[in-house]
This record gives structure tokens, sequence and C-alpha cells, in this order.
């Protein structure tokens, strides 16, 4: 089973980001694949490599980070949900005069039409949300 | 196109109180490129989107009601509104803009694009559908 | 074919698990995570709207909040997250009621 799967809220503030790991982790393992992880409204914030969570807790953009690198997932931040919450990356601190850039490894920022070719071109689309 | 798939965009929030109706909509404007068989779905608080005379000066927010109008000319000519959630809100056809799209095969003749329809049918449109997008 | 109705937030927070389960037909299955778990409890209003429906809940959501399995309505079927994925692919689409 090709899967895309959607991720509409930011790491930590709703469990989505959790349970789309987890259910991802779970496809792998089982030996389908992922055409994507699309990232929108406020789940662009997943691909900030600024956060510190506590210790003792999990790290969520790690873990999409080395997810994404252990099985060469592509996961895109949607560059119009990104502009409007500060997710940067080096073309878009150029294009829209930024002084940094946030993004962490393993994501890319990139358009909507991301979404719906993942929609496209998998049997099966799966969003997690609020 | 061997490729198309039926896709069906469902809105089931309020407008401005969360971004989510905004962003939705920006989704199936982009998606209009991508030549499938689209088809939109308005329950819930999601009916509130369609109603008519939104005047967003007083807080501040860029009104996006108008886009609604323009779907006709992305060749988006089914939307769908349940009954069961006008009713429960209190509205009415009547409350909501009268969208259209223009049939080029009947010269260019106004159609409506909304239909009405029971939860039940909206059930049906639902599996009929390839993908279903939520936000 | 038939559906997969994944619902997640709690059905005494708003109204989600009430509209999936009146517009599920047939073969469709709900499943029930993160907050929506508490729907599955038995002495629970909620659970009532389960009825005669095919309903799964997510084993780990039930463990963090404290949900014993005895606790469930006696139809609803606990999983992990690799019966999720299995439920992805032998149900033809996924409606998310967020």
């Amino acid at each position: 089973m090709k899967l895309t799967i959607q991720v509409n809220e930011g790491p930590y503030q709703h469990q989505s980001a959790d349970s789309a790991y987890f259910f991802a982790k779970a496809a792998l393992e089982k030996g389908h694949e992922i055409f994507r992880i699309f990232f929108y409204h406020d789940g662009v914030n997943n691909g900030t490599r600024l956060t510190t969570p506590p210790q003792d807790d999990r790290n969520i953009v790690d873990r999409w980070t080395q997810l994404a690198q252990e099985h060469d997932i592509d996961m895109v931040v949607c560059v119009a949900a990104a502009q409007r919450r500060g997710i940067v990356d080096e073309g878009e601190a150029e294009r829209n005069g930024k002084d940094a850039t946030n993004i962490a490894p393993g994501f890319r920022i990139s358009g909507l039409g991301q979404l719906i070719e993942g929609g496209i071109q998998s049997d099966r689309l799966v969003v997690f949300g609020d | 196109m061997s490729d198309t798939k039926k896709f069906l965009y469902i809105n089931r929030r309020a407008p401005y109180g969360t971004i989510y109706a905004w962003e939705s909509l920006e989704v199936v404007l982009i998606g209009a490129a991508f030549e499938q068989d689209v088809s939109l779905a308005f329950m819930d608080d999601g009916v509130y989107q369609l109603m008519k005379g939104q005047d967003t000066t007083g807080i501040g927010m860029k009104n996006f009601s108008p886009t609604y109008s323009a779907l006709g000319d992305y060749e988006i000519t089914k939307i769908y509104v349940e009954k069961e959630s006008l009713e429960e809100r209190g509205l009415t056809l009547d409350d909501l803009q009268h969208l259209v799209w223009e049939d080029e095969d009947e010269d260019w003749a106004e159609k409506d694009s909304i239909r009405l329809v029971s939860r039940a049918e909206l059930g049906d449109v639902m599996a009929e559908q390839d993908v279903l997008f939520n936000f | 074919m038939s559906m997969l109705h994944l619902v997640n937030k709690s059905p005494y927070e708003n109204n989600n698990v009430s509209t999936a389960s009146s517009i599920m037909k047939g073969d469709d299955v709900m499943l029930l995570i993160e907050d929506a778990v508490y729907a599955a409890v038995k002495d629970g209003k909620a659970s009532a709207m389960l009825e005669g429906r095919k309903v799964s809940v997510l084993g780990p959501d039930l463990a963090a909040r404290g949900i014993a399995e005895d606790k469930l309505a006696s139809d609803v079927d606990v999983i992990d997250y690799a019966g999720f994925v299995d439920l992805v692919e032998s149900n033809d689409k996924v409606q998310s009621w967020l």
C-alpha cells in the first residue's frame, strides 16, 4: 500500500503529530510505502529545528528527522502555511528577506500541489489533525 | 485520463474562528490545476462558510468569501450542502451565496453548483469518492 | 466498498463520534484514537452511539488514559498501530472526522 499522510497540527499542542508518527512507523514496519508526509496548517511547526523539549520527553522534530532519514521519506512542509507561521529554509529566507532559517533536516518546503499529487499517486490518504 | 480520481474536500468548520476554512479553500484552488473529478461538501459548522454578507472589517481579517463564487471558473460544479446542518443552525439556502457555474456545452448557461443533500445522501456521495480531504 | 471513519476527539467535547456513527453504513468501520477512546467506555452515554457498528479502539490510547479493557463496551475491538495500518489497508478510504 502506498500512503500519503497529512499532519494538520503542531508538535506537543495536539496528539496528531504523535499519532501520525506511530502510524507511519507501523506502516513502514509492515513493509508499506510512504509516498509523502505533508504538513499543513500548524503542522508546519513540526519542521522547525529550534525546539528544545524537556530531556525526559520525546523529541518530536528529531523523531521525524530520523524517520525520514532512515526510510528515505519525503516530508513536505506547505510553503503558504510555512510563510504564515515562520518556517523558513534558505530559498524562502532569500525570497522573503528573512535573516535566518529554521527548517529541520529531512523536511523540505514546497507547494500544496505536493499534497494533491500525494492524493493522486497514493492508495490511501490518512489525515491527522484536531 | 487514467489517473483521474474523485476528490471530495470536506468542510466542517466555521470561517474566521480558525484558519481551516481558508486554508482548505487554498488546497481546492491549487488542486483545480490537477484536473481531478472534484466535489466540495459543507456540513456541520462548514455551512457557515457559505453565508452571504460577510464583512470582516471589524475583525481585521481578509474576507475570503468572494472566493466561493469563483469556484465555477475553476470547474468546480458539485458543491454539496448538508440539509440537517443548515436546519440545525436555523439557516436556509437563502442565507447562503448563490453559487453557479457556466456550462460551455450549453452555450455558457448558468447552473447551480450547490446541491442540497441529506446526511444519508452525503454519506452516499462520500462512499463514491477515491480521496477524502479533511482540514 | 467500505470506509474507515477515524475519530480522535472525545464525544463529550464535540459531536464527531455522533456524526460519524450516524453517517457510517454497511461494512464501514470506526476507529477511535486519541481522546475519542472515551466513547468506548461501556457505561458512558456515548457508547450507545456505537451499538450495531463495527468499532475498533486504539489500545495504546486506552492505556495512556487509564481505561482498562474490562470497562469497554462489549463489541469494541482493541487494536494496536499495526492493526490501525491493517484497517487503512482493508478499507477503501479513510474519513478523518477532525
